[in-house]
């Protein structure tokens, strides 16, 4: 599949853009092709699911993406893995700022279910369909969202008096 | 599921007061500090972007059943798995016999000595029986990911090595290379050799650790006195080599810290020699034992197709008949130049993981011999100046390698821009390192694959329609280390 299309030329995987990342496949999408996309790749035979985590790129906008694709705030990265074809491949779907919500993946991979609680918990991306989108690493009444680059991360007060001069 | 609720909602026609309009005007962006301490209003629409953080959405416990929607009751009775898609679920088709006024839920934890950290497990139970399980977790969280980006690359590896407290080692190979990915160097073979032996005298540290805490989980209180006993002797050829037993900060991007300490070899010859005779007689202890295999025959059956759809890794797949292992399917370091078997089970109970576990600690003593025989002479580092500071002896003498020295420890260095996850086998499964780097000297997204947190999703199936102590049997079984779910 992957391995089969011409090297030569911009690749393509369910039309989505299909790279090479330092040693990884890795197929790009926005959001409204994401989940139809990922329902491709469980029917290629990606049976596990790896993982599904978040980037924030608020302060890093100039990243590398192929043509077609792109930029905005928030990625979601799901890694996947066919245990008979021993493939790996990597989706990453652009997720603007100021409308945080993707398709959960739920319904195709039971095992997204904690990995997309936490990357809600972490950056705030709502999975639309997700059975139980409530934090899961953070208290339940903790405001705001760790991970995101404009988290204010703080300062313990010291104590001493020496180090207060 | 409750409808997410927005905080501090602006009444409807509310007019920004005065008093924050200066802020808002001013040059410093508002920041969600600011915001949550209300000097700016509610209705800017910089906020609205911050204010996704949609807080006190709902609970994490595990709910009374009426309250609870009918893909999240499945969830947590371990049947909402294998539904094609569009099919809904019928809570008719779920609804246990028992009748919700019969019930009980029960809280496990979270400080319970067989919850292995602070894993706290609700339970629905009907007597003895578990009817629903859910686990909540989240209480070792420590923001590690958070605190990875404050980390320049050379001090990553004390981070890491903090989270799955039971193989250190692991942390710091996944973070490792995925580091090296992304620099794409090569490191000597020497170092690949010493990371292949820590890793594999790791993996049976921690599987006889979790030797030790079953056999007290489960009633064979005297193995928890063997287990931890022959742990420590691997443990102390770990301080030998690292300076310490734990969180050794010992795998460093582009090698290893330190090379092996002078009569290893001994060391490792009187580890492999001792390990299996020990193991011979555990054997005799326990796998004969009837009492230990009431409580594991037949417990907590898993099945292959659940097992990976749940994307659980490590002995846990392994039991349910899938040889998976990366050391094999996807050879990292040297695997491919030893030879090793994959322990696979039939049944996916208790008593295949118990197995598994059992003789993967005989197969890694078995590549360890190997690693001691073939272990490569030269460096234990790159010599890419790059990223290996001069040697001690260099900076006394020579002006440059004194700067290069400080430069590397100030500054760190640069990796180039990308993305990079390299798995590799822990105990528990499939463990690496998401890392994306914008070509600075610190990480801009570190993310950790923790097996266990992947594996504890394989707790509600497994536990359905089990017994309360068997429940805890299971949890012992999924050998999850709770600094890994959390991180």
């Amino acid at each position: 599949m992957a391995e089969e299309l011409d090297k030569a030329e911009q690749r393509f995987l369910h039309g989505c853009p299909l790279v090479e990342s330092a040693g990884s496949y890795v197929v790009h999408c926005n959001r409204d092709s994401y989940y139809e996309l990922c329902r491709n790749l469980r029917e290629d035979g990606y049976a596990m699911p790896v993982g599904v985590t978040g980037v924030d790129y608020l302060t890093h906008p100039g990243r590398d993406l192929p043509d077609g694709i792109e930029a905005e705030r928030f990625e979601v990265v799901v890694e996947l893995l066919s245990l008979v074809a021993h493939k790996r491949i990597r989706v990453r779907c652009q997720v603007p700022g100021n409308d945080p919500t993707v398709p959960s993946l739920f319904e195709l991979w039971p095992g997204t279910e904690a990995h997309e609680r936490e990357t809600y918990d972490m950056f705030g991306v709502v999975f639309e369909g997700h059975p139980d989108m409530s934090r899961i690493l953070m208290p339940e009444d903790w405001e705001g969202h760790p991970l995101r680059k404009d988290y204010e991360t703080g300062e313990i007060p010291v104590q001493f008096k020496e180090a207060r001069k | 599921m409750t409808e997410p609720r927005i905080v501090a909602d602006p009444p409807p026609g509310a007019e920004p007061s005065p008093e924050y309009t200066t802020t808002e005007s001013g040059n410093a962006k508002p920041t969600l500090l600011d915001r949550l301490l209300g000097r700016v209003p509610a209705s800017s629409t910089d906020m609205d972007v911050m204010l996704q953080a949609k807080t006190g959405e709902g609970s994490q416990e595990l709910e009374p059943r009426h309250s609870s929607s009918p893909t999240q009751y499945g969830i947590e009775t371990g049947s909402r798995l294998a539904l094609a898609e569009g099919l809904s679920l019928d809570r008719e088709d779920l609804d246990v016999e028992v009748p919700e006024d019969e019930s009980m839920i029960l809280n496990l934890g979270p400080s319970h000595p067989s919850t292995h950290g602070v894993l706290r497990v609700m339970v629905e139970i009907d007597g003895e029986t578990v009817l629903r399980t859910k686990p909540v977790i989240g209480y070792l969280h420590t923001g590690m990911e958070k605190t990875a980006e404050e980390l320049m690359f050379h001090q990553g590896c004390t981070n890491v090595t903090r989270m799955d407290y039971l193989s250190p080692f692991f942390n710091e190979l996944g973070f490792c290379l995925s580091v090296e990915k992304l620099l794409d160097i090569e490191i000597p073979p020497r170092a690949v050799w010493i990371r292949m032996l820590m890793c594999e005298l790791n993996r049976v540290s921690s599987h006889l650790l979790w030797l030790a805490t079953n056999g007290a989980d489960i009633g064979a209180l005297n193995m928890l006195v063997y287990g931890w006993r022959e742990r420590e002797m691997v443990l102390a050829f770990f301080e030998k080599v690292t300076g310490l037993r734990m969180n050794h900060n010992y795998f460093r991007p582009g090698g290893v810290a330190a090379d092996l300490p002078d009569g290893w070899r001994d060391d490792v010859a009187a580890l492999c020699e001792a390990i299996p005779r020990r193991m011979d007689e555990y054997d005799e202890l326990l796998t004969g034992q009837p009492i230990l295999q009431k409580r594991l025959v037949g417990v907590g059956p898993l099945d292959a197709d659940t097992a990976i759809s749940l994307g659980v890794t490590g002995p846990l797949l392994r039991s349910t008949g899938v040889a998976w292992d990366l050391r094999r399917d996807n050879p990292y370091l040297a695997y491919d130049e030893v030879d090793f078997d994959v322990i696979v089970g039939t049944n996916g109970d208790c008593w295949d993981r118990y197995a598994i576990r059992f003789n993967e600690i005989r197969e890694s003593i078995h590549i360890v011999s190997q690693i001691a025989e073939k272990m490569p002479s030269g460096d234990f580092r790159t010599q890419d100046k790059k990223v290996t500071p001069p040697p001690r002896g260099r900076i006394d003498e020579s002006m440059e390698a004194l700067i290069h020295h400080f430069k590397l420890y100030t500054e760190g260095f640069r990796v180039p821009p990308g993305e990079a996850y390299v798995p590799v086998e822990s105990p528990r499964g499939e463990s690496g390192c998401y890392i994306v780097s914008d070509g600075s000297s610190r990480p801009y997204r570190m993310h950790m694959r923790s097996a266990s947190f992947s594996n504890l999703q394989a707790m509600a199936p497994m536990t359905r329609g089990s017994l309360i102590a068997d429940a805890i049997a299971i949890v012992s079984t999924i050998d999850p280390v709770l600094g890994d779910v959390d991180r």
